[in-house]
């Protein structure tokens, strides 16, 4: 399938199709088949191993699938080169560890890889690029401290600086509040939420996604099961089938999004 | 002061790279003044300064030295002192490209085998003529073959789902290099002529004892096309350290650029090990070293490696000299005996 309608196609930031991937004979991702419009916040939830990583894997070329397409502002991702889709595309993935170490600035400023050539050193137009990533993460203070020593949510914070450095206006995130603490993990949603670009996201935790996302995909098995607005897709029968949990939905009062209660085999027992 | 002064250059936050450089430049030159006139037989610096200004052009004046002096300067001490430039400034230049392409610190071409690879190959190319089709070159380019053969298998072996394990790395380097000396010794025992077994130990051990004007175009060349080659791609190999997916979403084509370090680190271990023999540790200490004065910046890890390298090299090949003289010690011995408590020390201290 092409894009027919032009109207649509200039909507459209993300188009995936028919995506087939697989590893040592597994099939991992099952014809998938999903979209983002300009400006979306989108995540994917699902249980661990379901195939979230790889999908994502596959949209930024971190792996080649066996058939399918992933159209980016309308091209082929897979026939455009590196840069140019460095320049469109950032991304936050699970690799966080580094064998030496870098200076918060230095991590940051390497977002500017792919606008330069050989040899070309920093601009002043780089710096200050980097300087307001470093400042957009709340992280001006501790620009000359070592990547090593900074805590988890840190850490995370430059990643994203990283990214806001490629100035790209999609953003493909792995879980990137994993291994946070509740005060970090709002802080990084807040601040890509506040920046106003594309995110399509893998999350973990079900209450953030309905905080934060405009539209949900469910991935179980390599397959997408169901998508639609949190409202639709967070239903306590759809949750026990993706989860095998029971839970009590609610739209909370003061945030007016969905939020979700799980109710823990024990306690169900006890009550009868 | 003077303490603030000295920190303020080498200050970890804003490196003056200037100012490191020239001294770094410095401290190469008197090196090699200097060493030129340590030996067996010891020469005057200012001799030594004499006789190199005798070379230039126009400035005949009259001769203060002995031809023996003469001699040991010029035929013997300088192309030796340069080669060890030469030869530590690829060495620890191997190092960094292996330890960017396999993202560790304990990468080093004699600890991941490289070096008894390209001992093996060389042997076979010097004893039996296996690579005679390439005339003068043909000991280099054995070497080279031998080192990329290992580097691939290293490499290959060590990867597992895509990623360097460390402990398949460390073994299969040790296991490839076991074979590879079996390799050289095989073929030295093998050996049609009396010298074989002479020749391959001076592979195993490692010297810059033999060094002749004419050993040194070759690896000078190769050193500074590489060196220029790994300088246009300084940012490639900083993001390289953060895995190859996010080198990838930073808009490198990380397949090229492993294809790139391998032939990199191959051709500067293989030339380098063709005219000195193996010498280890050099490309595990040096940048490790850098990393502490400098960052991990690769544009200036790069750099200050290639010259600190030198500067070690150099002074390593003094004292193998001078320890036991007349007698020579290969240096090779001696970069072993500093540097095996160095790889141990940086396996207990880092993770």
């Amino acid at each position: 399938m092409v894009i027919k309608n032009k109207e649509v196609g200039e909507k459209l930031k993300l188009l995936v199709e028919n995506l087939n991937f697989s590893l040592n004979e597994k099939q991992i991702i099952e014809d998938m088949n999903l979209y983002v419009s300009k400006g979306e916040f989108v995540g994917i939830i699902g249980p661990n191993g379901s195939g979230k990583s790889t999908l994502l894997k596959n949209l930024y070329r971190g792996l080649k699938p066996d058939s399918g397409v992933v159209f980016l502002d309308g091209e082929n991702v897979y026939k455009m080169n590196p840069k140019a889709v460095a320049k469109k595309i950032g991304v936050v993935g699970q690799e966080n560890v580094i064998p030496f170490d870098f200076k918060v600035e230095e991590i940051v400023a390497m977002g500017r890889s792919p606008y330069k050539g050989f040899f070309d050193g920093d601009s002043k137009k780089d710096k200050e690029i980097v300087a307001n990533a470093i400042e957009q993460i709340g992280m001006s203070v501790m620009e000359k401290r070592n990547y090593i020593n900074l805590s988890g949510g840190e850490k995370q914070r430059v990643l994203l600086g990283r990214v806001l450095a490629q100035q790209t206006d999609l953003l493909l995130l792995d879980e990137p509040t994993n291994h946070l603490d509740i005060q970090h993990q709002l802080q990084i949603f807040d601040l890509i939420k506040g920046l106003g670009v594309t995110v399509l996201s893998a999350i973990h935790d079900l209450n953030l996604a309905a905080l934060y996302c405009d539209r949900l995909y469910v991935v179980k098995d390599g397959r997408i099961l169901m998508a639609g607005t949190p409202e639709e897709v967070l239903t306590s029968q759809s949750i026990y089938e993706i989860y095998g949990v029971r839970s009590d939905v609610a739209i909370h009062p003061t945030t007016k999004k969905v939020t979700i209660t799980y109710l823990p085999v024990s306690l169900l027992e006890g009550d009868n | 002061m003077k303490r603030n002064y000295i920190q303020k250059i080498i200050n970890q936050d804003e490196p003056n790279m200037k100012i490191i450089t020239i001294l770094l430049l410095i401290v190469s030159t008197l090196s090699i003044l200097f060493s030129i006139g340590i030996g067996p037989v010891s020469v005057h610096p200012l001799t030594v300064i004499e006789i190199l200004f005798s070379k230039l052009p126009f400035l005949t004046n009259e001769n203060n030295w002995t031809q023996v002096e003469f001699n040991i300067v010029w035929g013997l001490r300088l192309p030796r002192v340069l080669l060890g430039m030469i030869v530590g400034a690829s060495l620890a230049i191997t190092g960094v490209v292996m330890q960017a392409l396999v993202r560790n610190h304990l990468a080093d071409p004699f600890i991941l085998g490289v070096s008894s690879g390209a001992s093996a190959t060389a042997t076979l190319g010097m004893l039996f003529g296996a690579f005679s089709i390439f005339g003068t070159y043909s000991l280099s380019i054995s070497a080279f073959i031998g080192a990329a053969v290992t580097i691939i298998l290293v490499y290959t072996l060590s990867r597992v789902n895509g990623r360097i394990n460390v402990t398949h790395l460390l073994l299969s380097g040790v296991a490839i290099a076991l074979m590879m000396d079996a390799l050289t010794r095989t073929i030295t025992l093998s050996a049609p002529n009396a010298l074989g077994l002479h020749n391959a130990t001076f592979w195993m051990s490692g010297s810059l004892a033999g060094a002749k004007w004419g050993y040194l175009t070759l690896p000078l060349i190769v050193a500074v096309i590489c060196m220029i080659v790994l300088m246009s791609q300084y940012r490639a190999l900083n993001a390289l350290l953060f895995g190859d997916e996010t080198a990838g979403t930073l808009g490198f084509n990380v397949g090229r650029l492993h294809k790139l370090l391998i032939l990199v680190a191959s051709l500067l271990a293989g030339v380098t090990i063709a005219v000195s023999g193996s010498i280890g540790f050099i490309g595990l200490m040096v940048p490790h070293i850098t990393r502490l004065l400098v960052g991990s910046d690769h544009k200036r890890v790069l750099p200050v490696s290639a010259l600190l390298g030198g500067i070690f090299v150099v002074w390593t090949d003094v004292a193998a000299r001078m320890v036991i003289a007349p007698e020579e010690l290969p240096i090779g011995i001696l970069t072993a005996l500093i540097g095996g408590p160095f790889f141990i020390w940086l396996l207990k201290t880092k993770k």
